[in-house]
C-alpha cells in the first residue's frame, strides 16, 4: 500500500512536499499504525499520536482531503493512494504536526469550567438524569481540532471567531443544570465575530470523530440567546 | 547538543509538576487556587495525558446505590493489596474518597445519575459491604468514559485557576545539589529542541505508568515510566515492581481496555466449552473477583486448552444478555472500542479478551503526604527534600500487590491533593530556592548529550521491540526463577546494546525521534527494576505468581520491595500495618 504524506522540515526544507512510503498493510490496520510502520523506516518522519483508541485526541490530521483520527480510520476504506497532511489552516511546525496555540486560546476564551456562584453543598449538587442527559453529545469532546480545523470561518479568523470546539465547550457549560453563569456566558458571546461566524457550512459535524454537533450546539446558543433577549 | 556559548536559561518557579495527568493537575488546581507559582511540564497538552482513557468509574464510600462505609472500602482495598498495602495511607484514601469525589462532582464532573439526582454508582471488582458480605456497589461513574470526564475537568479549572502549562516539554532528568536536595529538572522544549532549567522549592513527579515496556498493553505510548527513571537516576530507588496488573479484559491481541464496568454491570467471561469458568475460582464473586484472580483463571483455561478462537488463546466477555439499552447507554465507549477495531456490536457479540499489561502498583516510594522518601543513613524512609511524586508513578502503597478496580483514579485525586497540600506547607517553610552550581545540572545534560552521538548503530525501535517482547516473555502473568533470570541476563545484554543505539535525525525542531530515544532509556531502567524485583520475590502474593512459589509467605515476604539502579540491588523494608484509627487488619487467606 502507498501513502503519501505531507512533509516539511524547517530546518532543511524551503518549502513543503510530498513523500511516498510503501507499507504493507495489516488486516484491521489503522492509519496510526501504517503511520508507525513508517516512522521505522523513517525516522525523521514525525507526528503526534498517543492513546492508539480515539480518546487522547492527539492525531487528527487531513485523509484524503478529510480530518480525521489516525488511530481509529481503518487503511481498508481508505481511497488509493492515501494522502495525508496537517490539519489546514494552521502553521505547520514540521510534517504533520501544526501549531494549534489559536486552538486552545479560543477554547479558554468561553470559559470552560463550571461557575457556580452559590455555596457548595456537603454532598453533591444534585442534577436529575434528563439533565444529565442533556450533556451528552457535549462533554465527550477530545479536543482534537479536526472540527475547527475544518471550518472556513476559522481559517480567515482564528483570532476573533472562537471555533466549533470551543463553542462546543460553551454549550457544554450553558447546558449544564448546575452552571450558574448563563448570563455573562451569553454576554460574552455577543458580537459578530465570536460566535455569529458560524454560517452552518457544517464541515465540523462532517469530521467530528467522536460524532458529536458542535452546528446544533452553536444553534442552541443563539436560540438562548434569542429566548433571553424578549 | 546544548551549545557551551549559549548558556542554559533558568526559570523559577515556586513549585514544578512533571505530568498533567489527575495527579498532577489536581495538585497545580491545589497549589495554584492557593496563588503559588506553579509549573506543569507535560510532554503532551494536558488533556491527551493517559488519564483520559480511565473508564470505569472511581471509588468512594458513597452509598447512593447500596450500603457503604470507607471502613468497609478500606477492607477491600487491604485484602485486593493481599496485606501488601501500607494500611496507613489505606485509610487515608478510603476516607479522603468521599470529600474528594464531591469536590470533583463541584468542579464540574459530568457524572451519570441516579433517580434522586445523586451520583450514579456501579459494582465492581473486589467491592463488599460489610467487610467481606455481598457485592457493593463504590465506582461513581460518568458512562464509561470517567477519566476522561475527570481529566478535562481538572484542566478547566486549571485554566481558571491560571495554572502555569508548559506543553509538550519533555523533563530529561531531575537536578539535584550535593546533599541529594531537589532543585528542579532540566527540560527540553518539544517544538524547539531547546533546554530550560527550570528552578523549584518543590518539584513534584506525576508521570503516570510504563505500560510500554510490554508488548500487548492498555497503555498509550507516552507511557514509557519517565518519572519513576528520573527517580531512579536520582539515586531513589523503586518499591514493589514486581506487582504489575494484568487487566483481566484486554481486546486479545490487540490490547484496548475493556472496563471492569462491563462485568459491573453484570457482563461476564465464558471459556472455549461456553462455561462461566469464574463460578469454579470465585464462587461468591464470580467475575467481580479481583483482577489478579480473574487473569490467573482466565490464563488457567487457556492453557488447559478451554481458550476461544481458531488457536484456542483468549476468552470471550459476553455483554449481550444486558439489552442494548444498558450496554449503549452505560457503556458507550466500549460500544465504540467494539465497532471501530472488531466491528462487532457488544449487545449482540461476545468481546475476545485476554489479560493484558496495564497498571504499576508499584513506583516511587512515598509517604501518605507524597513525600518520597528512600533508604539513607538513619533508616528506610529518610524524606527526599522537595521531592514529591503521585498516582501511579508512586507506590504509597495503597495497592501492595495488586489494585482493585476503581482505586487509580482515586489514587491520583487523593494523593494528587495531598501532595498540593504538603507542598504549601513546604514552601511556606522553605521560602528560598537552594542556589544551584552548574555541575548539578551536568548529568541531565550528559544523558541528553548522548544521543547527540552520531554514526552507525541500531535504531530506536528495533531495541524497543526486542525489550517489549522480551518483558512479555518473561516477565508475564505466570512467572517462574528460569523464565525470570534468562530475562534479567538478555535485558543486561540489551542494556549494553542500548549504548551503541543511535539516533540517524539529529535536528531540533519537533524531533519526536529524540523524545523517544530518551523514553527508550527510560523503559529499560523500569523494566530492569521490574524483573530484578519479580527474580528475587520467592512467593506468590496478588499480581506477583510464582509457579515455583505458588503459596503466599507472610513469614518472609511481608515486605516491601527497593530496587535500587546503582548496582541493580534489591532491598526491602517493612510493611505498615497500623492503620491511623482503625485496628489493623491482619493478613487472611484471600478468598473471593
Amino acid at each position: 500500500m502507498q501513502i503519501s504524506i505531507y512533509r516539511y522540515h524547517p530546518e532543511q526544507d524551503n518549502k513543503p512536499r510530498m513523500q511516498t512510503y510503501e507499507v504493507e498493510e495489516q488486516p484491521g490496520m489503522m492509519l496510526r499504525e501504517a503511520l508507525l510502520a513508517i516512522k521505522e523506516q523513517d525516522e525523521s518522519f514525525s507526528f503526534r499520536h498517543s492513546c492508539g483508541e480515539g480518546v487522547c485526541g492527539s492525531d487528527a490530521m487531513n485523509v484524503n482531503g478529510s480530518n480525521k483520527l489516525a488511530c481509529i480510520t481503518p487503511v481498508s476504506e481508505l481511497k488509493r493512494p492515501i494522502q495525508v497532511r496537517p490539519l489546514p489552516g494552521r502553521p505547520v511546525i514540521r510534517d504533520l504536526v501544526v501549531d494549534m496555540t489559536q486552538f486552545y486560546e479560543q477554547y479558554r476564551n468561553v470559559q470552560p469550567y463550571l461557575i457556580r456562584k452559590e455555596p457548595l453543598p456537603e454532598q453533591e449538587i444534585r442534577q436529575s438524569p434528563e439533565d444529565r442527559d442533556k450533556l451528552d453529545g457535549l462533554y465527550e469532546c477530545i479536543m482534537c481540532g479536526a472540527c475547527s480545523t475544518a471550518c472556513p470561518s476559522f481559517w480567515w479568523n482564528p483570532d476573533k471567531f472562537h471555533g466549533p470546539q470551543a463553542l462546543l465547550a460553551s454549550w457544554r457549560f450553558l447546558a449544564d443544570s448546575r452552571d450558574q453563569a448563563t448570563e455573562e456566558r451569553l454576554d460574552a458571546l455577543e458580537g459578530p465575530y465570536k460566535l455569529f461566524r458560524c454560517h452552518t457550512i457544517m464541515n465540523c459535524v462532517e469530521v467530528c470523530p467522536k460524532g458529536l454537533n458542535p452546528t446544533r450546539a452553536i444553534g442552541k446558543i443563539k436560540d438562548l440567546m434569542l429566548e433571553k433577549s424578549v | 547538543m546544548p551549545d557551551p556559548l549559549r548558556p542554559i536559561p533558568h526559570r523559577r518557579f515556586d513549585a514544578l509538576i512533571i505530568g498533567a495527568g489527575g495527579a498532577g493537575l489536581n495538585a497545580a488546581l491545589r497549589l495554584a487556587s492557593a496563588d503559588l507559582r506553579v509549573a506543569v511540564v507535560s510532554k503532551v497538552f494536558p488533556t491527551r495525558s493517559h488519564t483520559v482513557a480511565a473508564q470505569g468509574g472511581v471509588n468512594a464510600a458513597l452509598a447512593n446505590v447500596l450500603p457503604d462505609d470507607w471502613h468497609w472500602h478500606m477492607f477491600d482495598t487491604v485484602k485486593g493489596s493481599d496485606y501488601l498495602g501500607d494500611q496507613d495511607a489505606i485509610e487515608y484514601m478510603c476516607r479522603e474518597a468521599i470529600p474528594t469525589v464531591y469536590e470533583l462532582e463541584h468542579a464540574g464532573v459530568p457524572f451519570s445519575r441516579i433517580d434522586d439526582g445523586r451520583i450514579y454508582q456501579r459494582a465492581f471488582g473486589g467491592q463488599s459491604q460489610n467487610f467481606g458480605g455481598d457485592q457493593a456497589a463504590r465506582t461513581c461513574a460518568a458512562a464509561d468514559r470517567t477519566g476522561h470526564a475527570i481529566l478535562h475537568t481538572l484542566y478547566q479549572q486549571n485554566v481558571r485557576a491560571r495554572t502555569h502549562f508548559f506543553d509538550e516539554y519533555f523533563a530529561i532528568d531531575l537536578i539535584r545539589d550535593e546533599e541529594g536536595a531537589i532543585l528542579g529538572a532540566l527540560v527540553l522544549e518539544i517544538e524547539t529542541g531547546e533546554t530550560l532549567v527550570i528552578e523549584a522549592k518543590a518539584t513534584l513527579l506525576a508521570t503516570g505508568g510504563h505500560g510500554q515496556v510490554f508488548r500487548t498493553t492498555t497503555n498509550a505510548f507516552i507511557n514509557t515510566g519517565d518519572g519513576m527513571a528520573m527517580a531512579l537516576r536520582a539515586g531513589v530507588p523503586l518499591m514493589d515492581m514486581e506487582f504489575y496488573q494484568f487487566h483481566p479484559t484486554g481486546v486479545a491481541g490487540k490490547g484496548m481496555l475493556i472496563t471492569e464496568g462491563a462485568r459491573g454491570e453484570g457482563g461476564y467471561l465464558i471459556n472455549g466449552d461456553g462455561e462461566r469458568f469464574m463460578e469454579r475460582y470465585a464462587p461468591r464473586a464470580l467475575d467481580l473477583a479481583s483482577r489478579d484472580v480473574v487473569a490467573r483463571s482466565m490464563v488457567t483455561e487457556i492453557r488447559e486448552g478451554r481458550g476461544c478462537g481458531p488457536n484456542k488463546d483468549h476468552v470471550m466477555l459476553r455483554l449481550d444478555h444486558l439489552g442494548a439499552d444498558v450496554v449503549h447507554r452505560r457503556l458507550p465507549g466500549i460500544t465504540d472500542i467494539c465497532r471501530v477495531f472488531l466491528g462487532i456490536d457488544p449487545a449482540e457479540q461476545p468481546i475476545p479478551v485476554f489479560p493484558t499489561a496495564h497498571y504499576a502498583m508499584g513506583g516511587i516510594p512515598t509517604d501518605r503526604f507524597a513525600r518520597v522518601v528512600a533508604p539513607a543513613r538513619h533508616g528506610p524512609e529518610e524524606i527526599v527534600p522537595g521531592l514529591y511524586a503521585a498516582g501511579e508513578c508512586a507506590c504509597v502503597s495503597v495497592h501492595g500487590a495488586n489494585r482493585l478496580g476503581g482505586n487509580s483514579l482515586l489514587d491520583i485525586l487523593v494523593f494528587g491533593r495531598a501532595a498540593g497540600t504538603d507542598i504549601l506547607q513546604y514552601v511556606a517553610e522553605n521560602p528560598n530556592h537552594r542556589p544551584m552550581r552548574d555541575a548539578d545540572i551536568e548529568p541531565a545534560l550528559t544523558r541528553l548529550g548522548r544521543w547527540d552521538r552520531s554514526g552507525e548503530g541500531e535504531s530506536v525501535a528495533a531495541a524497543k521491540a526486542d525489550l517489549r517482547k522480551l518483558m512479555e516473555d518473561h516477565c508475564g502473568v505466570f512467572r517462574d526463577d528460569a523464565t525470570m533470570a534468562e530475562g534479567v541476563e538478555k535485558l543486561k545484554a540489551l542494556r549494553q546494546r542500548v549504548e551503541h543505539v543511535r539516533l540517524k535525525d539529529q535536528s531540533r525542531t519537533f524531533n519526536t525521534a529524540r523524545i523517544e530515544a530518551l523514553e527508550l532509556d527510560n523503559l529499560v531502567d523500569v523494566g530492569m527494576a521490574t524483573l530484578m524485583s519479580a527474580l528475587h520475590r520467592q512467593e506468590s502474593r496478588g499480581a506477583h505468581s510464582r509457579v515455583d512459589y505458588p503459596e503466599r509467605d507472610d513469614e518472609q515476604w511481608m515486605k516491601h520491595s527497593l530496587y535500587a539502579r546503582d548496582g541493580d540491588r534489591m532491598d526491602y523494608k517493612p510493611v505498615r500495618t497500623k492503620p491511623l484509627t482503625v485496628e489493623s487488619f491482619p493478613p487472611k487467606a484471600r478468598v473471593y
